[in-house]
């Protein structure tokens, strides 16, 4: 166990490299997947994305224009 | 190797909430958010003939076709949205379920819609606005900062870490939004007053349902 000071409440893992394999990888990879179709869907600045976007984007409060 | 298992769970279960979750929110934005956009677009039009004639780019056709693009971006969005939550549910590994997903749903709407609405608010079509950059940085900064803000309050052990995370909750809206140097519209202020109450009833629909169904989807036993 490290000694720095507990800043979340992580109490549950069993061993670190499990929780690698198990949580954070699967998290992480699937939230970048995430992250890239929120870039696509709602600021790639491509003219004609952005228009297929347009609505979604305004409605969904993106800085658009 | 990681766990591809997981990994496959969580990416079904955002495509079909997003997909659900999409097309929910393109019926809701046909009966309430559409018709003001419609509107506004007409306004903004007027104002663009007036002025110079720009070169337009291909877009969607208004009626059936606009229509589809629209839910094809909303799928997206939400999918992505739901991975983006499904994330957070599997780093904390708890187990999940649709009232779990309920808060984390709400959690996303006050991080991506509510904080930077407060400082850019949803605008209509034809609205002076500052540097597209600017107010992109100051979006991302704030959703970062209320995303990190948010969790601190509801996961640190410390007061000295929640109080810190209720400091980051505030702190872009004390710097203040990237504002234009005049405010003008081409649509009248009572348009764009709808809009922002279309938009908030919208998105609270899009995410409370994009967070209930992963939780009911992604079921994380532990």
């Amino acid at each position: 166990m490290s000694s720095t000071p507990v800043l979340l409440d992580n109490s549950q893992t069993p061993t670190r490299s499990e929780a690698l394999k198990d949580r954070i990888l699967p998290a992480m990879l699937a939230g970048m997947l995430g992250l890239g179709l929120l870039y696509a869907a709602g600021f790639a600045e491509a003219a004609q994305l952005h228009n297929a976007a347009h609505d979604g984007r305004h409605s969904a409060s993106f800085p658009c224009h | 190797m990681f766990n591809l298992t997981t990994f496959r769970e969580l990416v079904v279960a955002a495509l079909w909430t997003g997909l659900l979750a999409g097309l929910l929110l393109t019926a809701v934005q046909q009966i309430q958010v559409l018709p003001t956009l419609l509107q506004a677009e007409v306004y903004e039009e007027a104002a663009a003939v007036a002025n110079t004639h720009e070169h337009h780019d291909w877009q969607p056709g208004n009626g059936w076709e606009r229509t589809f693009f629209t839910a094809v971006a909303n799928i997206g969005l939400g999918v992505g949205f739901a991975l983006l939550i499904g994330a957070v549910m599997c780093l904390r590994g708890r187990p999940s379920h649709w009232r779990m997903g309920l808060l984390w749903g709400l959690a996303g709407y006050l991080t991506f819609f509510v904080a930077p609405s407060l400082g850019l608010p949803p605008e209509v079509p034809g609205t002076e606005a500052a540097k597209l950059a600017d107010r992109q940085s100051w979006w991302l900064i704030t959703v970062l900062d209320t995303g990190f803000g948010l969790s601190l309050l509801a996961f640190a052990l410390t007061r000295t870490y929640k109080f810190f995370g209720a400091v980051l909750l505030v702190a872009p809206h004390l710097i203040g939004a990237p504002q234009p140097d005049v405010h003008s519209s081409a649509a009248p202020a009572e348009l764009a007053q709808s809009f922002i109450t279309a938009t908030v009833f919208a998105n609270a629909v899009f995410w409370l349902t994009i967070g209930g169904l992963m939780g009911q989807f992604y079921k994380k036993e532990s």
